[in-house]
């Protein structure tokens, strides 16, 4: 295992700094802040080993800790997550995470959930923008989706009333929707985007997706500078596939933002090249949304797109603009000019070659 | 005849225009109903009534005012389509030959159950600022759905069946639909059968809708897709769609939007409408005719002289209406 090696050889470095208390208030001074990473399962150790590679090369001011969260066994023989992750994540606040596998069979909850839960990371970001050289029947899209996490039709709650009738419940709530409307004006300005779109179905379902209509509206009259709009779901899609550049930043509920977010992600050339970030009140953590791929786990082929991508949305989010500029630049780049393509996106490179020709680039920037 | 609200009676019109000419013995018994009109609405019972002796009709789209009032959930359009029990939607999506678009020589089949699921108008306010929105999924409906679908595969002699769900994450809802396709498609040895995951299935229909060939979900992801498809092949106007009951075909756009900001204009696009009455034809057993507008619409969107705004041209309802008609009779 390549990834379990990094993880050694990387536990041995930080462990000195991480022991003494004077170190960690040195690193604070001189500016470097701690991530947590989450390598992940299959593909996932040699994809973060690049974008650490990558952030080594640019010389990002990050220092990883890396955490397994394979699920430990309680007491009361259920699994949950290892206490290390809420440890790390309660001092970094930040987090980058490769894919996950959740193991089939009873019991196991999906990790990917209960990491949302643990952390309360109420609405996903993913932007969603077309890549050069990288053809797709759509140009121009540049849309950032933004989805209500926490509750909605992923509520859970679902009981069968008599047999042969089940009954699942959608649960809208006003504070979650503020919350999550809130988020969305605020990464409109933060992010220099000119129009917020509240997707709705206000017409079929009158109290939920009002409330969360309402929501957003009482929201948009706070924030005058951004302009709002709203928009059935089916007017969306119908209108999405025809010309996707109309759209700017997308707000809605959990359900409707899996679909679209999906949706975009396909424009622009499937989930092997976008991002996505996770906000939460507890802390963020970034993720590709692809799968594991075991069929090409540890063979070098893995497109590291997705996950460098999603790091770069981490800088930012840390505020540490230019240090992202410049790896996304080099990274766009490098998939523009064709050299140097993996196989998902119709070249022979390997993973590596692809990461040191970015680190290449980011060097040469700096 | 429902002519529905918004731009509805004027392709209605351009629909009476194009059967004349064509010379189809049919005759029309119109009812105008709305809900953002109340003042000219007849009562939902005459259009039941009517579409019952019929047996079959052609409806425009019925508006659902936004700030609906009062506690009654159910709408016009719910509760025509309760009444007689129209559970099946259909949506056949294909290329407009001569139309360019992202995709082409695209061809396949939306079947959407629209009687239940998260069209239940079951909500409530469990504490303030908390409300529940019921979905109900029932194995009968479920079923009936699934064999309809098998049914129309075997019918038009398709190969392959797309069950749409969310399973993953609705359990049992979802869970019990999938479970009756799986259970009816094991009746089906001849078809093949396959299961996606709706986000999964909107990424594929962007990236490659080649691979669909039936396609059959519950009601809210049916609606989604029907749009999304529809937005693949040009737009709300130029596709075709079609309810079924046991006794009640109802034939009407595939996507549904009233276009309202395009009334009195002349500028919404007949095709859809148009094509939607000729499977009305074919339906009622008129192949003659329903095959000489067929051919008349597609001779007129094949030439791409006349096109209405949506399609990228500047001719009106009207002078698309005539070249059809002009063209009816030039094969």
């Amino acid at each position: 295992m390549a990834g379990k090696s990094i993880r050694t050889i990387f536990r041995h470095f930080s462990k000195p700094i991480l022991n003494s208390k004077d170190g960690v208030q040195r690193l604070y001074s001189s500016g470097i802040q701690r991530v947590t990473m989450i390598p992940g399962d299959g593909i996932g150790p040699e994809i973060s080993a690049a974008v650490k590679q990558i952030f080594a090369a640019a010389d990002a001011p990050l220092d990883w800790e890396d955490v397994d969260v394979t699920p430990v066994k309680g007491p009361d023989g259920k699994f949950r997550l290892p206490q290390a992750v809420f440890d790390s994540m309660a001092k970094t606040k930040v987090g980058l995470k490769g894919p996950l596998a959740t193991p089939i069979g009873k019991g196991h909850q999906s990790l990917n959930l209960a990491l949302r839960k643990a952390f309360s990371l109420y609405a996903n970001v993913r932007p969603c923008k077309s890549i050069e050289g990288y053809k797709t029947p759509y140009d121009d899209v540049d849309i950032v989706t933004i989805r209500e996490n926490t509750e909605g039709e992923y509520s859970g709650i679902e009981h069968t009333i008599v047999d042969g009738v089940v009954q699942s419940i959608k649960l809208i709530t006003e504070e979650a929707s503020m919350r999550v409307a809130e988020y969305a004006f605020e990464y409109a300005r933060n992010n220099d985007r000119s129009t917020v779109t509240a997707v709705h179905k206000a017409n079929i379902m009158r109290m939920s997706d009002g409330l969360f209509l309402k929501c957003c509206r009482d929201v948009a009259q706070k924030n005058k500078d951004i302009k709002f709009r709203e928009m059935y779901l089916d007017t969306v899609c119908l209108n999405m596939v025809q010309d996707p550049s109309e759209f700017d930043v997308l707000v809605m509920p959990n359900l409707y933002g899996d679909i679209l977010s999906d949706l975009c992600a396909g424009l622009i050339g499937g989930l092997g090249v976008t991002p996505s970030g996770n906000i939460g009140s507890e802390g963020a953590i970034f993720e590709s949304v692809h799968g594991t791929a075991p069929d090409i786990a540890g063979q070098d082929k893995a497109n590291p797109t997705a996950l460098l991508l999603s790091a770069v949305m981490m800088l930012r989010h840390m505020k540490l603009n230019d240090h992202a500029r410049r790896i996304e630049k080099s990274c766009l780049e490098v998939i523009r000019e064709g050299n140097h393509l993996t196989a998902d996106l119709g070249g022979n490179t390997t993973c590596s070659q692809f990461t040191t020709e970015i680190c290449r680039r980011v060097q040469e920037m700096s | 005849m429902v002519p529905g609200d918004g731009v509805g009676p004027d392709l209605m019109s351009s629909v009476q225009d194009v059967f004349q000419a064509a010379g189809v013995p049919v005759d029309f018994e119109e009812i105008f109903i709305s809900e953002v009109q109340p003042a000219q609405s007849a009562t939902v019972s005459a259009v039941i009534e009517s579409f019952k002796r019929n047996g079959a009709g052609l409806k425009g789209i019925i508006t659902t005012p936004a700030s609906f009032k009062g506690g009654v959930l159910r709408t016009l359009n719910m509760r025509i389509r309760r009444e007689l029990d129209l559970f099946a939607n259909v949506v056949r999506i294909k290329s407009l030959p001569g139309f360019k678009t992202k995709h082409n020589n695209l061809d396949f089949v939306i079947i959407r159950e629209q009687t239940e699921g998260e069209y239940s108008a079951l909500e409530h306010e469990s504490v303030s600022g908390v409300i529940e929105c019921l979905k109900i999924v029932t194995e009968e409906k479920s079923r009936r759905i699934a064999k309809f679908a098998f049914d129309y595969a075997m019918r038009l002699n398709r190969k392959k069946v797309t069950a749409v769900h969310k399973a993953n994450i609705m359990k049992l809802g979802d869970g019990l639909f999938l479970k009756c396709c799986e259970e009816v498609a094991a009746l089906y040895p001849h078809i093949e059968y396959e299961a996606m995951i709706i986000d999964n299935c909107c990424m594929q229909l962007v990236s490659n809708p080649h691979q669909f060939d039936v396609m059959v979900m519950p009601n809210l992801y049916g609606n989604i897709v029907d749009n999304l498809a529809a937005g693949l092949v040009g737009g709300a106007g130029v596709v075709p769609g079609e309810s079924y009951s046991h006794d009640v075909a109802v034939f009407e756009q595939g996507a549904r939007h009233a276009y309202a900001e395009a009334v009195g204009k002349n500028i919404a696009n007949p095709t859809a409408t148009l094509l939607g009455a000729c499977n009305m034809l074919k339906h009622i057993h008129l192949e003659y005719h329903s095959k000489l507008i067929e051919d008349a619409v597609h001779r007129v969107v094949k030439a791409g002289k006349v096109r209405t705004q949506d399609m990228g041209g500047y001719a009106s309802t009207s002078d698309f209406t005539h070249a059809v008609v002009n063209s009816l009779h030039s094969a």
